[in-house]
Order: C-alpha cells, then structure tokens, then sequence
C-alpha cells in the first residue's frame, strides 16, 4: 500500500473530470423537476447519449459531433417520455423505469460494433499564462471544454431561473400548475420543453463517460451514474449552486476510491466500488429532513379540464 | 353609468352529458356592478371563463365596445382589459407577492419597480400589501389583495370576481366593497359571481340569474326582495329543514387546551382550544378559510395525534387514538375535502362504504371483507339518502358534488355517531341537497348525538346552530349562544378586519 | 382535431383489453425493428413466440418457461403489492442476489451434512436475506423520509459488488483451482432444489411462485390489509383518514417484496444456476417490473405476463442461435412492450373525441 502515490493536486484536477458527467445530467433533470415532471429515466437517456456520442465520434472522427450527436439522441428518447407522461398522461413513476430499461437494451444493441474501438480524443484547452501557475492551474484551467460547459450551463441556468421570465414561468408550472395554467401558460408545452432539455443534458453527461472518461464503449457503462444525479437533485433542494457541491462531492468520493483501489489499500476492490453508491444513501439521509423545497406540482399528472 | 362595455349573445357550451350554458344572453356598462347568480351548477364558472378565455363557447357571440370578442386565451382577454380574481387556484405559494403579481402581466417591469408599483396602487386603494412576502405565508383575505393588485396594475375596463367574499370576515367585506365601488366611480365595469343575496342587494346595479346553464331573468336587485330573487334561483320550492327543539344533555366532547403545531409549510397550527359538545347539542364554528378548520378537524379525526387528555370522549382520553379507535368509541368524522380525502374517487361506492364503517358496521370478520355486507351497506346509504347513482358499483367520481357529499355524510350518520364532526357539510351542494344534509344533521341532535359543525357559510351556522364559535389564526373565539348573536358580533369573533385598513375613497 | 375527455370511471374493457394490445402493438413495431437488423420480420417474431411452444423442440423449451418464468412472477407479485400502495421497490434484483447470498450461504455452511433441514434452513434464509435489504430503504423512509426508488435502487449496485466479493471471497469454492464461483449446489443433494417430475421444470421455485399467485389474490380480493394497500395508493390522505398506519405498510409492503424476491434468488442460486458467481444475476429483478405492469398489478395477470416474458427470453435465445438476431434487440422488445403497455393506457382512463373545427 502506497498513500504517498497519491498527489492531491492530480486528485482534485481529477475530480472535475468525474464530477462532470453527473453535472450535467442533475442540470438537467433539476430543470425538468422544477417544471414539475419527476423524470427517472435519467441513466436511461445517458446511456443512449453515451452510445450516440461515441457512435458519431468515431464515425465522423469529431468528438464535437459526437456531443452533438449524444444530445439530440438523449433529447429523442426523452421525447418518448415526454410522449407518456404529458401527451398519455401516463404515470411518472413507471414512464421513467420504462425509459431507463429500453434505454439500457438500446444502447446495448447499437453499441454491438463499438466494442473495443478508441474515440477520437477530445483535445484539452490550454489556456496559456492561467494553466501555468501552480497548482491550481492543473486544478482549474486544464481540462477539456466539456469540463467548462457543465460549469457555464450551472451559472446559465442559476441565472435563469432567479433572473429570467422564462425562468419565473418555469418555477410557476411546477410550483401549481393549475394555477398556470388559468393565467393561461402552457404548462404542457413548457414541461416538454424542459423534458428535452434534460434528455439533451443527460445524453451530454452519457457522451463525457464513453468520449472522454473512460474513454470507450461498454454495455452499461454509466452503472448508476443517472441515479446518482437524481438523488444530487434532491440533495441540492433544487438549487443549481448545489447541485454543483454535490457534483464535486460525488466526483471527489469516486476519484478517491479509485486513488486507494490503485494503491493498493488493504479493502477489496468490490468494497471500496461500493462507497459512491453507500455515499449517495447517506446523503440522501441526510438531506431529507427538508422536503419542503420540492416543487409543489412534482410528479402530479395535469390534465386540463375544460 | 356608461355606454355598454360587453354584449354577451346567445353563448351555449356542451360538455359530454351536461349543457353547461344554454343561449345566454346579457350586456355590461361601464361602472356597472352585474351579478351572476346562480346555484352551484347552473353555469356561472363556465360563462366567465369563456370571457376570460380559458373556454371556447360552442355558439354564440361576444362584442366588447361593440368590436366583435373572442379570445383564445386569458392573454387575449387581459390585452382587451379583461381581468379575472379567481376563486381558487392561481396563486402560487412558493413565490412572492411580486412574482405573482408578474406572472399575471404581459410585459412586467423590472422586479423593482414593479414592487414599487404594487406599493404605491395598493396604497391607494386601501389594500396595502409587502411585495417582497411569500404568498403561502398570507392570510386568505390577503392573498385575495394579491389578486386583486394583479388586476389592477393591467387597468382593467372589466373585472371579473368570483365569489370573493367567502374567504372574508364580514368586516373584510365591507373593504372589499369599499375599493369595488372606488374602482367603478373609475368608470371600471365588474361582473360579479356570487349566490349570497344580500350582498348582491347592497352592492349591483343589476342581476342575471342562471340557473342549469340558461338565463332565467334579470332584476334590479336593490329593488328586488331576496326571497323573489332565491326563487327565480332554485326554480322551485323545497323544504327548509326544521329544527326539533332540543334540550342538550351533558358533555360528551371535551377539548381541552389543544395545541397543535402545524403539519404543513403553510398550514395553520392549532393555539390552545378549549371547548365542549354535549349530547343532542350542535355547536357550530365558523371562520375564514384557512384559519385552522382543516387541522381542526385532522385533530378530533385521529389523523394528528395530540396530547392524550387534550381531548376527552365521555371522560376517557382520546388525544393518542387513531381514527379507528375513536371510531370503534363513537365518534365519527366528515371531512371538507370530497374526492380523495372523505372518499377515494377511483374505488366504488361499495368500497367507500368499507372505509370508515368497516368495524362499527361489522364488515370485516377476522381480517377478511364480507363483500356482501357492504354492498347492503352502501345501498341503504344510497336509499336514505337519495344519492343518485345506477348502483353501489359506480366510482365515487361518477358521482356530482352533492351526490357524493350526501353519501359521505349519510355514510356517518346512518352509522349512529355519539359524536360527529363535518366540516364544510354543504361546500358546492346545491340548495336542496344542502338542505337534505341540514335536516339530517337536524334529526341526529334530536336524537342525542352531539354535533360539531365547521362552515364557513355563516347563514348555514345560524340557522342550526345552538351555541357558536369562530377560528381565527388557530384559535377558538369564546362560544357564545347562536341565538340573537348580530353580523357584527360574528365579524369581530372571526377576528374583525385583520388590521386591513379601509379604502379611502 | 382530437381531445382527451375524462371516463366518468376507468372503463372495464379496457383494462382487460390494454395488455393484449399493447402485447400487438409491440410485435408490430419490434418486427420493424428485426426488419431494421436485417432480419425477416415474420420469422422472428414467429420463432420468438412460436418455437418455444410448438415447435420441434418444444418439449425441452416448454419446462424452462417454468424456469423462467418462476422468478419473474415470485419478484413481480411481491413489487405489485408495494406498487398498488404507492411505495416504489425497484431494488428488487438487489433482494433477489442478497437472498441468493443468505439462502446457498446457509446451505454451504452445513456442506457437507447430510440433513433434511438443509434446504428448509435455505429457504428461510433466502427470504430473510432478501427481506432485510429490503428493510434498509423501508427504515430510512420512516426514519428520515429518504426516497425509497434512489435508496433501493443504489443498493442493487451494492449487491452487485458484495455478489463479487462473494465469489472471490467468503463462498468461494475450496476446491475451485481458484476459480471464483462457490460449490455447484446442484452436486450437493442435501441442498440441491431439484425438478419436483423430472423433465417438466416444475421445481419448489414454481410451486412458491403459484401459492404467492394465490395469496395475492386473496389478500387483494378479500383481506382488509389489501384493501387498505389499494385505498392508500389510490388516495393515501383517505387512507389516513381510513385509520391505515402508512408507516406500518411501507414496512408489510417492502418486508413482502423483499422476502419474495430474496426466495426467487435463492430458488434460482440452489437449482437452475447452481452456484453463486460474479455473472449470477441477469437482470429479473427490472424485467419483473415490466411483469407487474403487463399484469396489471393483478396476480392472475402476473401469472399470465411472467409466462409471456419467460416466452420472449426463450425465444429470443432461439432467435439469437438460429437467426443470428443480438440478444440486445430482446431486451429493446421487452423494454418497448413496458412502453406501449402505458401509453395504451391511456384508453382506460380517458376517451379520445374527434372534435371537428368550428364552423361559425
């Protein structure tokens, strides 16, 4: 066992890298239960993205367009619940873990001729004279764009949410959506619309495991990281500030793990792969007391009468 | 008054089974205060919100200033100067005064100067309101000041009210009247929704009345006796339930010091409630909405515990009993909310019955269901009560308001209570079944059971009543006889004008 | 234009109608799918549903329908329960490996006595196991009010990886050359749950799965603790008002769920597997999902969908060794069966009206 191998400025820098994926995913998914929809099907849509992601990367040779690829194709399967839920009007409940189980089967029958193929490396910005000084430039200013965006779409959407209109009328169809929809918003439209918002982001979140984390293709390979960035949700009572100190605590539990699985700690391997999802019960745990925060409408059916 | 602000012709609206309006026709001038009476179901809800455009008339004509009106959607309505104070639903606790008012806007301000302006026109109209508070934490009567701000800030020509004084103390209303009268001195035209008749003869200009969807007539209400007015209503006469003359035997609900904390973000938590009913007595308690009755009534059900002596049955302690016990011990319980509290909408009335008279009507043997019992159950509930249903298998949501309410109560009444507790017992029942359920109430005192009343339908509290209370902020006023108490008396038991200051026109 | 209008109650037909179609809907649309990789559509939705029952070798697919189909039902009426209730067990393939653990550990601890008690001890052991870690997200809800679907479903992840641990650790087997996997129960007969009739798959898994059919049924129909389990999922504050302890059902809820699907793990561990190993479990624990749902929350329609997706296993495993079609594309058809299954639903709760466009 060797804890000196251990270097506490990789450990950190790293941790941006494992806390993105779940960012962007509860970013998402924090937006679509804010309108007031409980989605579950969040590993469902990351996993799709992840295979959409890699697909199009290696077919067109561009990570870029892989990203794109992983958000339009999180976005159309999130349209399919979309479909259930406001359309059918189908439980939320049931219309997530169908998501999720057709999302596992989906990815895993694209993905049959992807397996062992590398991606197209996503290149790092280097940003000159900042990613220069020690420490905290290999910390902060040294990783891919993605690392970026999940940090850029928590202020967009923090900012959205406190500052903007459309952000108001957001927080108001998930608060009463009755009463939205008597003031006459469209409460089916803006729930869609947040739906595919959040299918995009987690597909994006799916695309930063198999494009740039792992970085390959297998069967399953966000294992769990969809729930964790449901429960992060509930941690941060839906506030984005939040959900990004959940993130970091996530990605800080997952790289340390690793860390002491590399260094041969005296734990079993399948001990020490236990702790984020052990981690992620206790916070639940904790943070549960307060359930006052949740949207008022979450997970409620609307049908418009009259 | 003005030229004709609105023209309302020949609008009909069909919902599968029912005709919720029929041709109606009538016309609004500026400054004019029109009521729309009717009884609940006879198409006041449906007939305004096709003003407002929430709903697309199936025929017939609107003109607004004489320019053809046809909203699609509210937005259309408020850009012609519409606008509406809802009687539920459209507040939103979570946000502040000043989110909510924005949310009724086309093209809010910036936050701040909005707040500014919700200062200044509530100011003015004698409605002053804190911008910056979170709506859940308001009182009824303030939350309806957020509403009515919302309105105003869009300077309306019409402004739709429905109902707007049944969340208000009688002192309240007299503001509420103060500031409608301010406002169409302003040349502002309101339509106003209600079936309380008095206030229609001290506040309108002129009255259509509908009644099962169609307009039966049009009156000058200051000139029109209420009785005149009750009659075009109801259509026709019914039996105005009769009290037996009773002689209150001794305390048989004990209530004790009662605290309660709140369950909810913004509930209301009960503060140290005294009182007691006794046998053959019915004690009525009255108050705005939203002032405890809910908790009240979760309290003396079983569904909150409490401190066990806190509330005594006959001199046992019952605080720690849940609603089983209390049921096995006699005391029986109505809740206000119908569909998903007093009764599952999607189960069959059969199922229904099952729920709170399982034990006292010997419907489970060992843990298992006798099915058939409780189909007997329920038809004899169907059969006492007149509920108008094909049979015990339809879904309590098949049901009409009244139709369920008269099942709900019949379900305890027919179960022989020592005590019963019903809140809100005729909330959106038409008059003859409200009626029903007052003689039956009636005939249960007579025969010794105590009754606790909770209403918010002061007439109905004093025409049943023997002694009377008033909720206000989670305390009990003192109980007073019913007998001779004044409307002004009552206010100020409900806790007067809450410190709202009066218009100053 | 169409318009969605509220039944004045859920209509009859419909909730018998809605699983067949949805069954149709699917064959339609995974056909185009099999048409999409290549395949011929008939044949495979013929050799997926066909050739297990009717066709050449259907006398030694017919006995693993039972197989199959055994733990799928066990899991699924113990989640329909809980499902009714409102309370979202979906962690149940975590029960069905920890009761796996439990029952083959409690049966290797005596190896290797000969005892009648062996298996008896192995069973209450399954359930226990699988009951237990059902109680972990039943406590926490009560406790502290944690979402029991996250909390559930985290602890899959965990069984997993002490299913892992297992295997290479405290169960493997001594005389394994170091192969992970623990003893084959099947060669230890003290502990083996061997075919009842030899040839026809019936073992005590199938006998549990059609007494749990049958207890369902009767604690839905006609006990009050299934009655109070449907009024609390259908409008829980009537439920409180009722005088149903919620606290006390998400306990019976779980506990039950848990216990059955601890016995589906260890019925599986003892007979059809043999041995507990890394790849052990494959997945009944979600797919009994689909079951419940297809069955309509019903036991009897339990029973017939857990026979149906035991159908769709075997003939996809036909399928994948005589057309070549990935095992993949089974799991996208089961996963759209769920799909079309909720979204047909719609016809039992509403009706569609055409509304034609106003003519003034």
């Amino acid at each position: 066992m060797d804890l000196a191998s251990i270097s506490p400025v990789l450990l950190l820098a790293s941790l941006m890298v494992a806390a993105t994926p779940i960012l962007l995913a509860a970013l998402g998914e924090l937006v679509v239960e804010r309108s007031g929809v409980l989605n579950l099907g969040v590993e469902g849509m990351m996993i799709t993205g992840a295979i959409c992601g890699f697909a199009a990367a290696v077919e067109t040779g561009s990570p870029f367009a892989g990203f794109v690829a992983a958000a339009l194709g999180g976005a159309v399967l999130s349209l399919l619940f979309a479909g259930l839920t406001q359309v059918a009007l189908a439980n939320q409940v049931a219309s997530g873990l169908a998501l999720t189980l057709f999302g596992l089967g989906l990815s895993a029958l694209m993905g049959q001729g992807y397996v062992g193929v590398k991606p197209p490396p996503t290149p790092r910005l280097d940003i000159p004279v900042l990613g220069d000084i020690p420490i905290l430039g290999p910390i902060l200013f040294g990783h891919d764009v993605m690392v970026y965006v999940g940090l850029g779409l928590c202020a967009a959407i923090w900012a959205m949410l406190k500052y903007t209109r459309a952000g108001l009328v957001l927080r108001a169809v998930g608060e009463n959506h009755d009463a939205a929809h008597a003031l006459g918003y469209k409460v089916v439209r803006v729930r869609v619309m947040a739906i595919l918002f959040g299918g995009a982001c987690a597909g994006l979140g799916g695309a930063y495991i198999s494009l740039i984390r792992v970085p390959q293709w297998t069967e399953g390979m966000t294992a769990g990281a969809g729930w964790i960035a449901l429960a992060l949700v509930v941690f941060a009572s839906w506030k984005a500030g939040r959900v990004l100190l959940g993130a970091w605590l996530f990605g800080g539990v997952t790289v340390l793990q690793l860390n002491l699985q590399a260094a041969g700690v005296a734990i079993p391997v399948e001990y020490l792969s236990m702790s984020p999802y052990l981690i992620t019960i206790l916070v639940l745990v904790i943070m549960s007391a307060d359930r006052s925060r949740a949207p008022g409408s979450l997970g409620r059916i609307f049908h418009a009468t009259g | 008054m003005g030229a004709e602000l609105l023209n309302i012709s020949g609008l009909s609206k069909a919902y599968p089974g029912v005709i919720a309006n029929d041709t109606v026709s009538f016309s609004i001038r500026e400054g004019e205060v029109h009521a729309l009476l009717g009884e609940n179901g006879a198409g006041k809800s449906t007939l305004v919100k096709m003003i407002y455009g929430l709903v697309k008339p199936d025929s017939g004509t609107m003109a607004l200033r004489g320019q053809p009106f046809a909203p699609s959607e509210p937005r259309a309505a408020r850009a012609s100067g519409v606008a509406m104070v809802f009687q539920h639903f459209s507040l939103f606790d979570a946000l502040s005064v000043a989110e909510n008012v924005a949310l009724g806007m086309e093209t809010p301000p910036r936050m701040r100067d909005l707040a500014h302006r919700i200062r200044e026109v509530s100011e003015s109209y004698g409605l002053p309101l804190d911008p910056y508070r979170i709506v859940g934490d308001l009182s009824a009567g303030e939350r309806q000041r957020v509403e009515i701000i919302r309105c105003l800030l869009q300077d309306p020509r019409l402004l739709i009210m429905d109902e707007p004084t049944s969340v208000l103390t009688p002192q309240e209303v007299e503001i509420l009247f103060a500031t409608l009268r301010k406002l169409t001195s302003e040349g502002v035209a309101i339509l106003y929704i209600s079936h309380k008749l008095d206030e229609i003869r001290t506040l309108c200009d002129h009255a259509t009345i509908l009644r099962l969807g169609r307009n039966v007539g049009t009156c000058v209400p200051s000139e029109t006796t209420a009785r005149e007015m009750a009659e075009m209503m109801v259509g026709s006469a019914f039996e105005q339930p009769e009290s037996a003359g009773r002689d209150p035997g001794q305390v048989t609900l004990d209530v004790t010091g009662l605290s309660l904390a709140s369950p909810g973000a913004f509930g209301t938590s009960l503060r140290n409630i005294h009182f007691t009913v006794r046998k053959g007595e019915i004690l009525g308690i009255g108050g705005v909405a939203g002032n405890g009755q809910d908790e009240l009534l979760a309290a003396l059900s079983g569904e909150i515990r409490s401190q066990a002596d806190a509330i005594t049955l006959d001199g046992r302690p019952i605080g720690r009993h849940g609603p089983a016990e209390r049921r096995a011990m006699g005391l029986l319980t109505a809740p206000e909310e119908r569909l998903g509290h007093a009764a599952a909408p999607d189960m069959t009335l059969t199922e229904n019955a099952l729920m709170t008279a399982a034990q006292r009507e010997g419907l489970v043997r060992h843990g298992f269901l006798r099915w058939a019992a409780a189909e007997g159950f329920a038809r004899r509930i169907i059969e006492a009560f007149d509920v108008r249903t094909p049979g015990p298998d339809n879904a309590a949501r098949s049901l009409s308001g009244g139709n369920l309410q008269k099942f709900v109560i019949g379900r305890e009444v027919l179960q022989r209570p020592d005590v019963l507790v019903v809140n809100q017992p005729t909330w959106g029942v038409d008059a003859a079944a409200a009626a029903a359920i007052r003689q039956a109430l009636l005939d249960l005192a007579a025969n010794g059971t105590a009754v606790l009343c909770i209403s918010q339908d002061l007439d109905e509290l004093m025409e049943i009543s023997d002694r009377f209370g008033a909720l206000n902020e989670g305390r009990l006023s003192e109980i007073r006889p019913a007998r001779g108490l004044t409307v002004e008396e009552i206010g100020l038991m409900m806790g007067g004008a809450h410190g709202m200051e009066v218009a100053h026109v | 234009m169409l318009k969605l209008e509220q039944r004045p109650e859920p209509s009859r037909l419909w909730t018998y109608l809605t699983p067949p179609l949805a069954v149709a809907v699917t064959m339609i649309a995974g056909g185009a799918l099999f048409a999409l990789l290549g395949k011929n559509p008939v044949e495979a939705i013929a050799t997926i549903f066909w050739e297990p029952l009717f066709g050449e070798f259907a006398f030694y697919y017919g006995p693993q329908l039972l197989v199959k189909g055994a733990p799928l039902i066990l899991i699924a009426i113990g989640l329909s329960l809980g499902f009714r209730a409102g309370i979202w067990n979906i962690g149940a393939e975590g029960q069905y490996i920890v009761g796996a653990i439990t029952g083959a550990g409690a049966g290797l601890a005596f190896y290797p006595a000969d005892l009648w008690v062996v298996f008896p001890v192995m069973v209450v052991a399954g359930a226990a196991g699988g009951w237990a870690w059902a109680m972990i997200p039943a406590l926490l809800k009560l406790r502290f009010g944690t979402n029991e679907i996250l909390v559930s479903l985290m602890l899959v992840y965990v069984a997993e990886q002490l299913l892992a641990a297992m295997s290479l650790g405290l169960l493997k087997n001594p005389d394994g050359f170091g192969f992970p996997g623990s003893r084959n129960l099947q060669q230890y007969a003290p502990a083996h749950n061997a075919e009842l009739v030899a040839g026809t798959g019936m073992h005590w898994g199938v006998v549990a799965a059609l007494i749990a059919v049958i207890f369902a049924y009767v604690l839905l129909n006609r006990h009050v603790l299934g009655y109070h389990i449907r009024l609390t999922g259908q409008a829980p504050r009537a439920a409180r008002f009722a005088g149903v302890r919620p606290k006390r059902l998400v306990l019976f809820c779980l506990g039950m769920s848990g216990a059955l699907a601890g016995l589906a793990g260890m019925f599986e561990v003892s007979g059809p597997a043999g041995q507990i190993s890394i790849d052990f479990n494959v997945g009944y624990g979600f797919t009994a999902i689909i079951v419940a749902f297809l069955g309509r929350l019903h036991p009897v329609g339990i029973l017939l969908a857990g026979l149906l997706m035991a159908l769709t296993y075997i003939g996809g495993e036909i399928a994948q060794s005589n057309l070549g079609l990935p095992a993949a594309a089974i799991q996208v058809f089961q996963g759209m069966l769920l799909f079309f299954l909720l979204a047909v639903d719609l016809f039992t709760n509403f009706r569609i009206r055409v509304i034609r466009p106003e003519t003034a």
